[in-house]
């Protein structure tokens, strides 16, 4: 393991650096769709109609394999991490936005008419009734947007090395390093299972009033089939 | 005062849920809005506090056309306590109760010193102030339910079969809290239920409506009970009527007896002195033990054991001619035991002079009634 941290000089980073640069480059997009989505859900639950096409519409997004992204979003955005944040956070929107609309919608009939009889209006019972009461679903979703764009920012080594810590891959081969890609995988995998944990710790905060033994996820809102990490093909 | 004018809901498939329905709904009384599911009650109620829209017809509040106020200050001015209470989840029962002084601007501090004062006087224990709603059971939470309802101190209280997912036991606690809370504070309260004791129980003018929004009867539950408007209010009441109207009659005119009661060291002269084919034992503090015959007894050491159970005394000027006459039924001897608040025998009566007193208090007429109604 000689050499474990010692990081090629072409990637301008310390191993530190390139940690931050891996969180900031997963992070924000999670956090950007966080922020679309939570109107968009909203809109959804209001006007039950708009919310299959927006589901259809971000599916076919979500279907788009992430290099095709890339190639696209070269031509405006560049060799630059917001090409790969991008394509990061329409994957964020697509898995929490089921994940924040079914949450809102399991509130019961009576807390809302309660709600409604007790004078909030549409934005004051969103905030302080619906929200609040999605938030195991919500953080749900979270845990799965971001374990999977923790993994996926990796790809981003194919377009002018913007990949963090999955750059580390391509060193590996270029420089006979193996230690590197070992480097690369076990780092990638403490981050995510280390912000999953923080999550956990979140909603254990953010919901005292859950009843004990059921401080799980009710029902499995978030769609399933997500990317193998590092599938460089999508 | 609430008046509700001609006003009906209709939907956009056609379905009618309340037809041409006029009600005037009197201040400071309970008023129960009672029927079968389907005959409306429930989008009546809603159509108070506008979270239904009336299709025809006005709905005035102390003379005003609810229609003229915005919606959330008049919602906020009415407590609406519903079924399985709707409390927030998420949020302690202290700050649930204080929700509605808090959207009305109050300082958190003011609206939850509000909120503790509520909880005494629903009668919840200031330990539960800190738990979440999934902490309390089914009547403690609906009891939370009408303190968060009565919070911001709302002249008007709806109240939606608030009582209904709850078991029998624990409802009757709840009705009687309901009548307390209301002999205190004296709100305009609309009760929606499909129970009809319930409705007997807790109002002071019943409304019953039939399927299609029709309103079958409007009236006192005392003259409900003695003149059912026609076969579909008959029939909803019960078979039982008869016997429910006893309620509204006092039994404070019982002519009681002491003649029969003997106390449990009698002595033979003393129980052949009392020539009566049953008698009543009672203990040394002149609580009833249970009847007797004469022959059955022997005298100066009577043992309680072989006695008769006595059924449940009633106590004169309280209690209803319905008890009384429920006691009489449930002896052996065919005699209601009266007692004092202490529970001391106080006299017996028969069954003849108990349907003596039913028959002069019909006789006595509506007049009668409507008094002790109101």
């Amino acid at each position: 393991m000689n050499g474990f941290f010692d990081i090629p000089s072409d990637l301008q980073h310390s191993y530190a650096g390139l940690i931050g640069l891996h969180l900031r480059e997963a992070l924000l997009p999670v956090l950007a769709g966080l922020l679309l989505a939570l109107p968009l859900a909203q809109l959804c639950v209001r006007f039950r109609w708009l919310y299959p096409p927006v589901l259809g519409a971000t599916t076919i997004l979500y279907a788009v394999p992430s290099l095709a992204f890339f190639v696209v979003l070269i031509d405006y955005t560049g060799q630059t991490e917001l090409t790969v944040m991008i394509p990061l956070a329409v994957y964020s929107l697509v898995v929490l936005l089921p994940a924040i609309v079914d949450g809102v919608r399991s509130v019961p009939q009576e807390t809302l008419a309660a709600a409604t009889a007790m004078g909030f209006g549409p934005v004051r019972r969103y905030v302080q009734v619906q929200l609040p009461i999605a938030v195991p679903a919500i953080i749900a979703g979270l845990r799965v947007a971001t374990v999977s764009s923790i993994s996926l920012v990796s790809v981003g080594t194919l377009i002018g090395n913007q990949g963090a810590l999955g750059n580390l891959l391509a060193d590996a081969q270029k420089y006979d390093r193996p230690e590197l890609a070992v480097n690369s995988v076990i780092t990638t995998a403490v981050l995510a299972i280390a912000c999953d944990a923080l999550l956990v710790l979140l909603r254990v905060a953010l919901t005292p009033w859950m009843p004990n033994g059921t401080r799980r996820r009710p029902k499995t809102s978030v769609r399933q089939p997500l990317p193998a990490p590092q599938d460089v093909t999508r | 005062m609430i008046r509700i004018e001609s006003v009906t809901k209709r939907y956009p498939d056609g379905t009618v849920a309340v037809d041409r329905l006029s009600l005037e709904i009197p201040d400071r009384s309970i008023t129960v809005l009672v029927g079968p599911s389907g005959c409306g009650k429930t989008t009546t109620l809603r159509m108070i506090n506008r979270m239904v829209e009336p299709s025809e017809g006005t709905i005035l509040l102390d003379g005003e056309d609810i229609q003229r106020r915005p919606v959330t200050t008049l919602r906020r001015s009415m407590g609406y306590v519903i079924q399985n209470a709707g409390l927030f989840q998420h949020r302690t029962i202290l700050d649930n109760i204080a929700t509605v002084p808090r959207v009305l601007g109050w300082g958190k501090q003011k609206a939850r010193a509000r909120a503790a004062e509520l909880m005494e006087r629903v009668g919840l224990d200031a330990a539960l102030a800190k738990r979440y709603p999934y902490q309390l059971s089914g009547g403690q939470q609906q009891r939370v339910g009408v303190a968060r309802a009565l919070a911001a101190d709302p002249p008007v209280l709806l109240m939606d079969e608030p009582f209904s997912a709850v078991d029998p036991v624990v409802r009757k606690g709840l009705q009687d809290e309901l009548l307390r809370i209301q002999d205190e504070l004296g709100k305009t309260i609309v009760f929606v239920t499909h129970d009809i004791d319930e409705a007997i129980k807790l109002g002071t003018m019943v409304a019953v409506m039939r399927e299609g929004g029709h309103l079958a009867q409007y009236a006192p539950p005392a003259e409900l009970l003695s003149s059912p408007a026609d076969a579909f209010v008959e029939d909803f009441l019960g078979a039982d009527r008869g016997i429910r109207r006893l309620s509204f009659f006092p039994s404070a005119e019982l002519p009681l007896t002491t003649g029969p009661v003997i106390p449990a060291d009698a002595t033979a002269e003393r129980i052949a002195a009392a020539d009566a084919p049953w008698l009543l034992v009672t203990d040394a503090e002149g609580k009833p033990l249970g009847w007797a015959e004469p022959a059955d007894l022997t005298a100066g050491d009577i043992d309680p054991g072989r006695l008769l159970p006595h059924g449940r005394p009633f106590v004169p000027g309280t209690d209803s001619l319905r008890a009384a006459l429920d006691c009489a039924v449930l002896s052996p001897a065919g005699w209601a035991v009266a007692v004092d608040d202490a529970g001391r025998v106080t006299g017996v009566v028969s069954q003849a002079a108990i349907g003596e007193a039913i028959r002069s208090a019909h006789a006595a007429g509506h007049a009668d009634v409507a008094e002790v109604a109101s």
